[in-house]
């Protein structure tokens, strides 16, 4: 079994070695990417998935709550009632925001004077977190100035028509300067993975097949499990090393801090492999011609990219976009990856995704292996 | 123990469809240890796709096949570890050496790391790339990829070899070459079968089948084919003007059948002299100017297109 597999690999070395275009698409692409990402774009964004803390339970505190409720920038995930929960529910990724309400914020408002409101935004996607906060300025806004012209009209406090204030008080965790940078390049290890690793392994048995040398190898008495695994160990090995490059480079050159342990990155690197490898295989199996491969690797890229969650929050996304995301590795992935970078979170909180690259993976895998045993007739 | 096998491979009412078409038909056939038999038909005959299903690669719409003993449909593992196979298409690594590509075969088939440097050498020297190991195999010339690819599917050792149009696209020179080998290989009771188009290669093989349209019309050794009577004798008209001549040849009288055969015509005639004495004098009177007509030896070329014609007659016009 080892033995042929060994065989498989440093054939398919050999070959890499002599192919200038592999090479080209090896490095060229990623070290493009990695510039252009690192020094990124802003979007816009919807439904960031909000948790609130109300301490305060007033007529004001519910009203101010009940704005961010309507609004389809914000979608409320969960009434919390501790800070526990808060701060579980940002750990987890379920909220990228908390509010809270401290209690007395309607005493100090009655009174006309300025009433803080905690935010707690998850700076790991810096980027949402930034637009995330625009919007909750304006509405906290919007909120005083109604406030205030109802205690005028009201005749209470307003005598020397004093605004009163909602003050806002951001508090970013994990990337306390709301880095761009930081959450792009992370994403941009995730995203750059994907498309070398599907599309190298997607024409990779596609082209044995087209030059005739699979069925050479298919009258030897090789198990198809050989083969396969033989031809995606070094694409495996080559993800791997462009991972931790990419990310080296990303430290080094873009100084973004690694706070979480590594083996942990590891862990979700091999599983992200599996299923990008996975996905490729699927594509080799399917197509006929290189050309098909391709084509095919191209359609299932974009949709994956955007689907992920690098760019557009999955939370803005309409409900059966949302369910898609499920299929797409690079989703998960991303919570591991930015998660071991910038939160240093643990197993207990990324467990769920990295199970979600483990079932894709496999079943990506099997499906494949029994295509190709069919696909020989 | 499968070497010893007497009737290595055999084929029962073998048929092979693709979709509605049917590429290989009812086709039977045996072959001794030591054997080549020669699989010779015109393109798309369905040569390879015998080949093909005896290797395991295509799995048979009906009957079955036996190779080594073991049934190509059932086991098919069992069946590769005892055959080589060359493929009409040539399909080895061109971006390897001569000496990856070796080592890569020999890893995959298990070749025992303590013989490999001797079946490598050996294959080497059988491909006359001595001193050639660390070219890549793209650099090659046609006759020596050929014979590198027989050296690869012979590293194991296999007792029987499939090898379809081996020496296609290969110089005279390398096609003799090619054919020392594979009687070399015979005689080491290796069985051989071999699928060409060239029908002057027959003359290579223990025995040949005749193969037309997925069918096996006939199969038989070289010179039992030739015995073969064709039901008159044989004749080749040279002349200017061949449709002309060969429209006329199919009217005059006494002439059985017409074929061309590159720039000359062949004729099945019912006497030799006869025909001798009256066709020029009618190719003539239809204005066709002779420029040679004598009696000649059939060769299985003729045989197999007496054959072919006599099939289609007989069974009327196929779709
Ligand atoms: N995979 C396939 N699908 C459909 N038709 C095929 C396939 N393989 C071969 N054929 C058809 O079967 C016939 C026999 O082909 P083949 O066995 O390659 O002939 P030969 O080797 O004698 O030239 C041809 O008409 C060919 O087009
Ligand atoms: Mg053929």
């Amino acid at each position: 079994m080892f033995e042929r597999i060994l065989h498989m690999l440093i054939k398919e070395f050999l070959e890499l070695k002599r192919d200038k275009w592999a090479r080209f698409r090896l490095i060229v692409p990623p070290l493009v990417q990695m510039l252009v990402f690192g020094y990124a774009a802003t979007f816009e964004v919807y439904h960031v998935s909000t948790v609130v803390l109300d301490r305060d339970h007033t007529l004001e505190s519910r009203d101010l709550i009940s704005r961010f409720a309507f609004s389809d920038r914000f979608r409320i995930v969960r009434i919390a009632a501790t800070d526990a929960e808060v701060e579980n529910a940002i750990d987890r990724s379920d909220a990228a925001l908390a509010i809270v309400v401290h209690a007395g914020f309607a005493q100090l408002l009655r009174k006309g004077q300025s009433a803080p409101l905690q935010v707690i935004v998850d700076g790991t996607n810096s980027n949402t977190a930034l637009i995330a906060l625009g919007y909750l300025n304006q509405i906290v806004a919007q909120y005083s100035q109604d406030y205030t012209l109802d205690l005028i009209r009201r005749g209470i406090g307003g005598a020397g028509g004093k605004m009163v204030q909602v003050t806002i008080e951001p508090r970013p965790w994990y990337n306390p300067d709301l880095n761009g940078r930081w959450f792009f390049v992370p994403g941009v290890v995730g995203s750059l993975t994907l498309v070398v690793v599907v599309s190298l392994t997607a024409s990779a048995i596609v082209r044995e097949r087209e030059i005739g040398t699979l069925e050479q190898i298919m009258v030897t008495p090789i198990r198809p499990a050989e083969y396969i695994l033989g031809k995606t160990a070094p694409f495996f090995l080559i993800g791997l090393a462009q991972v931790a490059l990419v990310a080296l480079f990303g430290t080094l050159w873009f100084h973004i801090p690694f706070v979480g342990n590594p083996l942990i990155l590891l862990l979700g690197t091999c599983l992200f492999l599996l299923s990008t490898l996975g996905l490729g295989l699927l594509i080799s199996t399917l197509a006929k011609t290189e050309q098909q491969a391709f084509a095919a690797s191209f359609f299932v890229l974009n949709p994956a990219f955007i689907l992920s969650g690098f760019s557009f929050p999955i939370a803005s996304m309409p409900t059966p976009m949302q369910w898609l995301t499920y299929l797409d590795p690079l989703r998960y992935y991303l919570v591991v990856i930015r998660a071991t970078f910038l939160k240093g979170v643990g197993l207990d909180a990324l467990w769920p995704d990295l199970l979600g690259m483990a079932v894709l993976g496999v079943v990506l895998l099997a499906i494949s292996i029994f295509r190709f045993r069919k696909s020989l007739d | 123990m499968t070497g010893t096998i007497e009737t290595p491979v055999v084929a029962e009412r073998l048929v092979k469809r693709f979709g509605s078409f049917t590429a290989v038909d009812d086709v039977s056939f045996r072959i001794a240890r030591g054997e080549i038999v020669g699989f010779l038909g015109p393109n798309g005959a369905g040569k390879s796709t015998i080949i093909r299903m005896l290797c395991g690669l295509l799995r048979p719409s009906e009957g079955r096949a036996r190779v080594a003993g073991f049934d190509v449909a059932r086991e098919p593992e069992r069946v590769r570890e005892n055959i080589g196979y060359m493929s009409q298409k040539f399909s080895l690594y061109t971006d390897l050496t001569v000496a990856e590509n070796l080592r890569f075969f020999g890893g995959i088939y298990r070749v025992p790391r303590a013989v490999l440097p001797e079946r490598m050498g050996f294959a080497v020297e059988m491909a006359g790339l001595r001193h050639r190991e660390n070219m890549l195999v793209s650099t090659l010339a046609g006759g020596w990829k050929q014979r590198l690819a027989l050296g690869c599917a012979i590293l194991h050792r296999p007792p029987i070899l499939f090898l379809d149009e081996p020496t296609s696209g290969v110089d005279p020179e390398s096609r003799r070459r090619f054919w020392d080998l594979i009687h070399d290989l015979s005689a080491d009771g290796v069985t051989v079968l071999v699928s060409t188009h060239y029908m002057d290669e027959a003359e290579y093989c223990n025995r040949v089948a005749l193969i037309d349209r997925g069918r096996l019309i006939e199969m038989a050794s070289p010179s039992a084919l030739k015995q073969h009577t064709l039901g008159g004798d044989l004749l080749v008209v040279e002349c200017e003007g061949m449709g002309t001549a060969m429209a006329a040849l199919h009217e005059a009288p006494g002439v059985r059948d017409v074929a061309a055969f590159g720039n000359s015509i062949h004729i099945l005639v019912e006497s030799a002299g006869a025909a001798l004495a009256a066709l020029p004098d009618y190719l003539a009177g239809c204005g066709v100017r002779v420029t040679r007509i004598e009696q000649i030896k059939p060769t299985i070329e003729d045989i197999f297109v007496q054959m072919i014609g006599a099939e289609a007659r007989a069974e009327g016009p196929r779709p």
